[in-house]
C-alpha cells in the first residue's frame, strides 16, 4: 500500500503518515484533528464534508488521500484570516443561516467556491450550485440570503 | 414493556420509551475487572449489587419512564455567579438546533439585567445539570424558560438583599444593571461576583419572585442571533462525533443481516488476529474496537457471522398489516351521536389516508464516545434524553446511576430521533472490553436502518355535511401512526375519534410533531374534500365550523398575507389551505403549487404560514423554526418514504432516500401572531403539521387529483 507523508492544508505543508486510499475526510478529521469538515453520508451526497482542492469544491469523503498529491486543500478552518471571519462566515451569522450547524462548514465551503467563480450569482445559480448540500434543519432560504449578502459585501475585491 | 407508562399530562405516545432494552449483556469478564478496579472484596460486591438494584428500581426506571423530581428548589441548582462575575445557568435540556441555548440565555440575561453575552449555559450534563426528562414535546419554552426566568429573577433579588445588607441601606434604593447592584443616591455600586464571592446561592426560589412582565422585556421578545454562532461557522464547535480523547479507539458494530435476526455462528478469528483489534461478543452484540476507524471497519467486515432470520412484512402490505394487527377494544372519544349527525347530513364522504414510515436522517449520525475510569463511566453522546440514557446505561451495565455521567455536546440535530441510548451502550460496551475510550459513529446506512422511524399509519375518516357547510358528523380512526393531534379545534357536534394501537413491522418512535402530521393531513385534506363537495371556499368552510378565536386568527392572518382568493387557479397552478393546533401552538398554512403536466413534477411556489404560540421569545429564531419545519415537511409531504422488505431497509442512503434540497424550497413567509398576553408555547414541532395538507389541497385545486397518501408524489404526479 502506498503511503502519503505530506498534505498541503490551509497554507501549510503538514506531515502525515497515511495510506493513499484512505478518504481525505478521515485524514483531516482523525489524523490532523481538523474536525470542521463533517461526515454526513460517505457517498458524496450531502456536502457536509466539502473542502476546496485547488479552489474546487470537493467532497472529501469520496476523495482518496492519494488524489491530493501536489494539490492545495482548504478547509473551513482555513478561511478565517488573522482572526477576521470570511465574509461568508459573517453573512451566515448575520442571516442566522444555521440551526444545528452541522451542515454549515460544508455549506460555507461550497459557497466560497461558488463566489470565487461567480462573484454575483443569481438566486437560480445559487440554488443550482448548492443543490448537492443538504441542510436537514431546512435553513436553505437563509443560506441563499447569506450568499447574496456575502456576494454584495465582497464586491470591490474584499477577497 | 415494563412499567410502560408515561405521565399522560406530558406525552402520550413515545413508542421508543416502551421498547425493550436493545441489549442484554452478560458482562462476565469485564464485570470481574470492574470490581477489581474498585478494590474488590465480597462486601463491596454485595453493596454494589444492592445499589444497582435500588437504582434500577428507582432512578433507572424513573429515567425510562420520564418521571422525576421537578428539580432543585434553590437558586444555586440553576444558576451560579462566580467570583469574577461570570454567570452560568444549568439546564438538563439539550441544544439540537432549536436554538434554545440562545432563547434560554435571553431569559436569564433579562432577569439578571446583564448583556446576553455574559451568560454561559451548561446543558445536558447529568453530573452538572438538574434532572430533566428530555428535550421533546416542545417543552423547553413553556417549562424551562419560566424555570430559568424565575431562578434568575430570584438571584437578582438575592443580590439586592446581599448589597442592602452590606451597605445597610433600604433595598428599595438599589437597582440592578450591567452585572452590578447600584445605589444611585450614594453613587455606590458592587459587582455580582463581589457579592456572591462565588458561593452557591442557597435561597429557595419562591413562586412569588417578581419576573419581568412581557411588556417590559428588553432582551426576550427580541431577535438575538445564535449565541455561539461563531464556533459553528468556523468549524470549531466540537460535536460528539468530533470528540477526541487520549488513547481513544474507534468502534464498529457488526449488524445482523435483518431485523429480529439471531446469531447462529460467528468466526472472528481473522479480525482477532489484526493488530490492536479487540473483538467483543456478548449475547446478540458483536462489535470491534480498533486503533483507527479504517481498522475498525476492516475488522468488522472480516467477521463472518451467520444469522437466522424470520419472514417479515414488506412495505407493500403495510397498511393491511397495520389494520389486521390492531389492538382490540381501543378507547374511543365520543361526542353527541354519529347516527344523528349522519341523518342531518345531506352529503356523506368516506375516505382512507395513509402515511409512510420516514427517517429523521439527522445530518450528524448517532455518535458516542465512552470512557471507563476507575469503575465510573462517562459517555459523550448526542441524545435528546441525557438522564434517560444514563438510566439505560445503568440497566445495561447493571451499575448505579451515580457511577455514570452522560454529557451531550450541542448536537447535529435529532427531530425526535435521538431519544434512545443504543449508540451510547454500544460504545460503552466496546470501551469496557478494550479498556480504553472508544468512539462510535454510526454510518449513514446504520442510521437509516438501526435507528427508529416515524410510524407509518392508516386513517379512515367518514363524515357528513349539510349544504350550508355545517359538518354534522365526524368519525376518525387512526391505525398505528399515533394519537398526537387527533383531537382538533373544530365544532363537530357528533363525533367519534379512535386511535388503534398496532404492531409495527419496523422499529418506530417519535418524530417532530409525532402523529400530528398524519392526523392533520387526514383531517385537513378531508375537510377540503367536504368543502369542495358543498362548493364552499375552503377558508370560509373552515371558519364556519370553528369557534376557537385563536385558530380563526391564524387562518385569517395566513390568508391575508397570502392573498387567499385573489390568485386564479389554472390547470397548472393551484392554491391550498390547512390549519391546526398542537402542543399549545396554532398554525395555518397557505400553499401555491405548480404542476408540470408533461414531466409530472410538482413544485412548491409559495408557502405562507401563520403561527401563534403565545408571547414570542425570539422572533427571528421562531421564524427560523417555522421555515425549517416547512422545508422538512416538504420531504414527508411529497417524496420521503422508507422502503422495506423482509426485515431490511431497501433505501438506506441519501442517494436512494430523497430529502428536501435547495431547489425544492418555495418562497416562504412566516407570519408571527405574537400574543404577549399568553404564556409562551414551544415552536419546534407544530409548524410542520399544516404543510402537507395545504400542499395536497393545492395540488387538487390545480389538477382535480386528490392525493391521500404521504408521500403524495414520490415520482411526480402520474396524471
Amino acid at each position: 500500500m502506498q503511503r502519503i507523508s505530506e498534505l498541503h492544508v490551509n497554507g501549510s505543508k503538514l506531515r502525515i503518515d497515511a495510506d493513499a486510499d484512505r478518504s481525505l475526510l478521515s485524514v483531516l478529521r482523525d489524523d490532523l484533528d481538523l474536525t470542521g469538515s463533517k461526515y454526513g453520508c460517505g457517498e458524496g451526497q450531502c456536502g457536509a464534508c466539502t473542502v476546496l482542492i485547488d479552489g474546487q469544491a470537493t467532497r472529501s469523503c469520496v476523495t482518496k488521500l492519494g488524489a491530493t498529491a501536489g494539490k492545495k486543500v482548504i478547509t473551513i478552518e482555513g478561511i478565517e484570516k488573522n482572526g477576521r471571519l470570511h465574509p461568508l462566515q459573517e453573512a451566515f451569522l448575520e442571516a442566522d443561516a444555521l440551526q444545528c450547524g452541522y451542515c454549515t462548514p460544508g455549506m460555507i465551503m461550497s459557497s466560497v467556491a461558488l463566489l470565487s467563480k461567480t462573484p454575483t450569482p443569481s438566486d437560480q445559480e445559487i440554488v443550482r450550485s448548492m443543490e448537492g448540500n443538504v441542510c436537514r434543519c431546512g435553513t436553505y432560504p437563509r443560506i441563499v440570503t447569506a450568499i447574496r449578502k456575502a456576494a454584495q459585501s465582497m464586491k470591490g475585491g474584499g477577497r | 414493556m415494563k412499567n410502560g407508562h408515561i405521565d399522560d399530562s406530558i406525552e402520550i405516545e413515545r413508542y421508543e420509551l416502551f421498547a425493550e432494552p436493545t441489549y442484554h449483556f452478560n458482562l462476565e469478564l469485564e464485570r470481574r475487572d470492574f470490581f477489581k478496579l474498585l478494590g474488590g472484596g465480597l462486601v463491596l460486591v454485595f453493596t454494589l449489587d444492592a445499589l444497582a438494584q435500588e437504582s434500577g428500581r428507582q432512578d433507572g426506571e424513573a429515567g425510562r419512564r420520564g418521571q422525576g423530581s421537578s428539580g432543585p428548589k434553590e437558586i444555586g441548582g440553576w444558576l451560579h455567579i462566580a467570583e469574577d462575575g461570570s454567570i452560568t445557568a444549568y439546564t438538563g435540556k439539550v441544544e439540537f438546533g432549536q436554538n434554545i441555548r440562545t432563547s434560554l440565555s435571553q431569559v436569564v440575561a433579562e432577569e439578571l439585567r446583564v448583556p446576553i453575552g455574559s451568560i454561559r449555559l451548561t446543558m445536558g450534563d447529568t453530573d452538572l445539570t438538574p434532572f430533566d426528562m428530555g428535550t421533546f414535546g416542545s417543552r423547553t419554552t413553556p417549562t424551562m424558560a419560566p424555570q430559568l426566568r424565575k431562578a434568575a429573577a430570584a438571584a437578582r433579588e438575592a443580590l439586592i438583599d446581599l448589597a442592602a445588607e452590606q451597605w445597610k441601606v433600604d433595598r428599595a434604593a438599589l437597582v440592578v444593571n450591567d452585572g452590578k447592584v447600584t445605589n444611585e443616591r450614594a453613587k455606590q455600586s458592587i459587582d455580582f461576583g463581589k457579592l456572591t464571592k462565588g458561593q452557591k446561592l442557597l435561597k429557595v426560589i419562591s413562586d412569588n419572585t417578581p419576573t419581568t412582565p412581557p411588556d417590559q422585556w428588553k432582551i426576550t421578545g427580541k431577535s438575538v442571533t445564535k449565541v455561539d454562532g461563531r464556533s459553528f461557522v468556523t468549524g470549531k464547535h466540537r460535536y460528539t462525533s468530533d470528540t477526541k480523547l487520549p488513547e481513544m479507539m474507534f468502534g464498529r458494530v457488526v449488524r445482523p443481516s435483518a431485523f429480529n435476526a439471531s446469531v447462529v455462528s460467528v468466526d472472528s478469528s481473522e479480525a482477532e488476529a489484526m493488530p490492536g483489534v479487540k473483538v467483543v461478543r456478548d449475547g446478540g452484540f458483536i462489535g470491534v474496537a480498533a486503533p483507527s476507524a479504517q481498522a475498525a471497519a476492516r475488522a468488522a467486515s472480516a467477521i463472518k457471522a451467520e444469522w437466522k432470520t424470520e419472514p417479515q412484512p414488506s412495505g407493500k402490505e403495510l397498511y393491511d398489516y397495520l389494520r389486521k394487527q390492531a389492538a382490540e377494544s381501543p378507547r374511543a372519544n365520543v361526542t353527541g351521536s354519529l347516527a344523528d349527525g349522519l341523518n342531518q347530513a345531506t352529503k356523506k364522504i368516506e375516505q382512507t389516508y395513509t402515511v409512510s414510515y420516514i427517517a429523521h436522517a439527522p445530518l450528524e449520525t448517532r455518535a458516542a464516545v465512552a470512557e471507563w475510569n476507575k469503575g465510573k463511566l462517562t459517555v459523550w453522546v448526542g441524545t435528546q434524553r441525557p438522564f434517560g440514557v444514563r438510566g439505560e446505561l445503568a440497566e445495561a451495565f447493571r451499575i448505579p446511576e451515580d457511577r455514570i455521567r452522560v454529557i451531550v455536546p450541542d448536537t447535529g440535530s435529532g427531530y425526535g430521533g435521538k431519544h434512545t441510548g443504543d449508540v451510547a451502550i454500544e460504545a460503552a460496551r466496546l470501551a469496557q472490553a478494550a479498556g480504553r475510550p472508544v468512539k462510535l459513529l454510526w454510518t449513514r446506512e446504520e442510521e437509516f436502518t438501526w435507528a427508529y422511524h416515524r410510524p407509518g399509519g392508516v386513517i379512515d375518516v367518514s363524515s357528513g355535511v349539510r349544504d350550508d357547510g355545517t359538518i354534522t358528523a365526524w368519525e376518525f380512526h387512526n391505525y398505528n401512526s399515533g394519537s398526537a393531534g387527533i383531537q382538533h379545534r373544530y365544532d363537530f357536534p357528533n363525533q367519534k375519534i379512535v386511535f388503534h394501537q398496532s404492531k409495527s413491522p419496523l422499529r418506530q418512535g417519535s418524530y417532530r410533531g409525532l402523529a400530528a402530521t398524519a392526523n392533520h393531513f387526514a383531517r385537513e385534506v378531508h375537510i377540503d374534500e367536504l368543502a369542495h363537495t358543498v362548493k364552499i371556499d375552503p377558508l370560509e368552510f373552515r371558519l364556519k365550523n370553528l369557534k376557537d378565536e385563536r385558530m380563526k386568527a391564524v387562518l385569517n392572518a395566513a390568508a391575508k398575507t397570502f392573498g387567499w382568493g385573489k390568485g386564479k387557479s389554472t390547470k397548472n397552478t393551484g392554491y391550498g389551505i390547512a390549519a391546526g393546533f398542537e402542543k399549545g401552538g396554532y398554525v395555518a398554512a397557505c400553499a401555491e403549487v405548480s404542476v408540470d403536466r408533461t414531466t409530472g413534477k410538482i413544485q412548491l411556489v409559495r408557502v405562507v404560514e401563520a403561527f401563534e404560540c403565545g408571547a414570542v421569545l425570539n422572533p427571528d429564531q421562531l421564524k427560523n423554526q417555522i421555515e425549517g419545519s416547512i422545508v422538512m415537511g416538504i420531504g414527508g409531504a411529497l417524496f420521503e418514504a422508507i422502503d422495506f422488505d423482509n426485515g431490511k431497509i431497501l433505501n438506506p442512503r441519501f442517494s436512494r432516500y430523497r430529502v428536501p434540497r435547495f431547489s425544492d424550497v418555495p418562497v416562504i413567509e412566516a407570519v408571527l401572531v405574537d400574543r404577549k398576553d399568553l404564556p409562551s408555547a414551544g415552536a419546534g414541532e407544530t409548524p410542520i403539521v399544516g404543510l402537507a395538507p395545504a400542499v395536497g389541497n393545492a395540488i387538487f385545486d390545480a389538477t382535480g387529483i386528490r392525493l391521500r397518501s404521504l408521500p403524495m408524489a414520490p415520482n411526480g404526479l402520474k396524471a
